[in-house]
């Protein structure tokens, strides 16, 4: 099955990636200025709404807008900084037990077990009690919590790749294990990488927005989508937009990094590939 | 037939003494190279045959040491490389020799090639490890090499990768590689099998052109005899991870000693007689992990002879370098 590039969520990443990176400069009020006078409007196409807060404003009277802006770029740098941190410690720890094997292998892989068994939630509270919530401290605990998933897969695909001709005419032409490592079995492991990179990156920003919903993540006022969205919820009744725009934000970036986690997948993967 | 008598006299360039690797498996140790001896001269082709799971391929990985560990062992034995016993060297010693001393082509070059680099760099990489060379003397130096193998062309090749290459190409970069450092000994493991008919003759026949350029002791593992006939000076019979019979190739093909290379020979299709079925050798190989007391050929061997169930035949000498591990051509044994 042929697959064509997802363009809708690639437009969609796009913008989110924009506003993440030049945020500051397009949202068009300071996110965390309030004005009360101006609370609980709703978005402009209602009656009392106005385009000055196209999106409405919320029970400060902070324009919503400016906040979804400003939250992409707390999700985006968090995602990306946790998925590459992650992502490198998952990928050395793979290579390193997949291809030295022996007790190497079976320390490492225990390790993964142990860390795969610890309930996330659970961790990221009790390391922002000791630590107390910051954005760096969340990102710290993402990656504590992330990395293991990496090495449990990516280590089977070193175990295929170790299967490689090439890599016995590599010992045989006389290379040592850590070029054979970094010259051969790394580069043929990247595709793989990418994938669960990309598919990581949307639960990354999901639990990011859990655990900023439940008040351990990045502290207030900063504009994160998982306390915007904690924060609407009191008012879902009356205000529906506080909580439904950071609701849709989620929705939209985690939903588009997984069509395109799966179409490079199938892009990627050379058993999908046609040739 | 590429038979030479001088090569015999020359020194051995390889000697393989009672080589023995053994594989802990669930059901027990298995013995899958089982004192196994021969000597290799310099410029001399030596055929191992064998059917499959005789341990003709872990023959070959034990003497590179690469026997994968911690299931397989080299227990017991001596590799001597020009007198140097390679079972004794540091790990850092043994890469050393690895391409350079002794190198290694792979059965099959769909995969023995690393799909992300191009050929060049690959050719170049040994000759970047074992002879420190850099800049425009390793290129120069892998242009040399790939017009060694006869790559058409080699100047356009260089920066394409395998994917863009026929098999027979690619075997050839595989055969560019593992001869790169000029070893002293290749052990070329079913360099055909993946080859079409036409490809694995003028791959052979480059192998053996490059063999008369270099002077090297080859070791050709291979199940198809026409090709020994052909291209090897003597040849080895494994059986059940021992060698069962040794010689040169015309005392194999018009002397066999052994039941066993007798009836691989019977089992050869011969243009010159009709047969409605090709004789087959009856039974199955052994059970590696439960030999039978004895001889290993026994059960399927029509002249077993009583001795043959409680003892196991030594290697006995039949004629000059023609030896046998078989009791029918032991004299002094009581049948």
């Amino acid at each position: 099955m042929k697959r064509r590039l997802p363009l809708l969520p690639a437009i969609v990443l796009i913008v989110f990636a924009f506003f993440g990176i030049a945020g500051q400069y397009v949202m068009p009020h300071d996110p965390n200025a309030m004005s009360l006078w101006d609370a609980y409007k709703p978005p402009f196409w209602q009656a009392e709404g106005t385009l000055t807060y196209p999106l409405g404003t919320d029970q400060m009277g902070r324009d919503i807008l400016s906040r979804i802006v400003g939250g992409a770029s707390i999700s985006m740098q968090v995602g990306f900084v946790v998925v590459v941190v992650a992502g490198s410690i998952g990928a050395i720890m793979a290579l390193l037990a997949g291809y030295l094997g022996g007790w190497v292998d079976v320390v490492i892989m225990r390790v993964v077990d142990v860390f795969l068994s610890m309930p996330t939630m659970l961790i990221a509270i009790v390391l922002a009690a000791v630590l107390g919530p910051s954005k760096n401290n969340l990102i710290l605990v993402l990656i504590v919590v992330g990395w293991s998933g990496y090495t449990r897969v990516l280590r089977s695909e070193v175990l295929r790749i170790k299967k490689g001709e090439f890599i016995n005419l590599a010992i045989v032409a006389g290379s040592s294990k850590l070029r054979i490592m970094l010259v051969h079995v790394l580069p043929n492991m990247v595709n793989t990488l990418i994938v669960v990179a990309t598919l990581q990156l949307g639960l990354v920003i999901i639990t990011e927005a859990t655990l900023s919903f439940i008040g351990v993540g990045v502290p207030p006022p900063d504009p994160a989508w998982g306390s915007m969205l904690a924060d609407g919820r009191a008012y879902i009744s009356s205000a529906w937009w506080l909580a439904f725009w950071p609701g849709l934000a989620i929705l939209l970036v985690v939903m588009s990094f997984n069509f395109l986690g799966d179409w490079l997948r199938m892009r990627l993967d050379p058993r999908f590939r046609q040739v | 037939m590429a038979h030479t008598q001088s090569a015999n006299n020359a020194s051995p360039v390889l000697e393989v003494k009672n080589l023995r690797t053994h594989f802990q498996t669930r059901r027990g140790e298995l013995k899958a190279v089982n004192n196994v001896s021969f000597s290799l001269a310099r410029g001399e082709t030596l055929g191992l045959v064998g059917e499959s799971g005789s341990g003709k391929s872990m023959t070959c990985f034990s003497i590179l040491r690469m026997i994968a560990k911690p299931a397989g062992k080299i227990v017991g034995g001596e590799v001597l490389l020009d007198g140097t016993d390679l079972l004794k060297l540091s790990e850092e010693e043994i890469r050393e020799v690895r391409g350079k001393g002794i190198s290694m082509i792979l059965q099959d070059p769909m995969t023995s090639l690393n799909p992300l680099i191009s050929v060049g760099k690959q050719v170049a990489e040994p000759l970047h490890l074992h002879q420190g060379l850099s800049g425009s003397s390793l290129w120069d130096a892998v242009r040399e090499v790939l017009a060694l193998v006869r790559i058409p062309a080699p100047e356009r090749r260089l920066k394409d990768y395998p994917h863009q290459m026929s098999g027979g190409m690619r075997q050839r970069i595989v055969g560019a590689i593992s001869v790169s450092c000029r070893p002293r000994v290749l052990i070329a493991d079913e360099p055909t099998t993946a080859l079409d008919v036409t490809i694995q003759a003028q791959f052979l026949k480059l192998l053996k052109d490059m063999q008369k350029s270099t002077g090297l002791g080859m070791i050709l593992v291979t199940h198809d005899l026409g090709i020994v006939a052909k291209n090897c000076d003597r040849v080895a019979v494994m059986y059940a991870g021992k060698i069962v019979e040794i010689g040169s190739v015309r005392d194999i093909f018009d002397r066999p000693a052994h039941p066993y290379t007798r009836a691989l020979l019977r089992s050869l299709p011969k243009l010159s007689e009709k047969h409605d079925r090709l004789p087959s050798i009856e039974g199955q190989p052994p059970d590696l992990l439960d030999l039978p007391a004895g001889c290993s050929f026994q059960e399927r061997c029509p002249h077993a002879m009583p001795i043959c169930r409680r003892q196991e035949p030594e290697q006995t000498e039949i004629a000059k370098e023609h030896l046998a591990r078989c009791f029918l051509v032991d004299e002094e044994a009581e049948a």
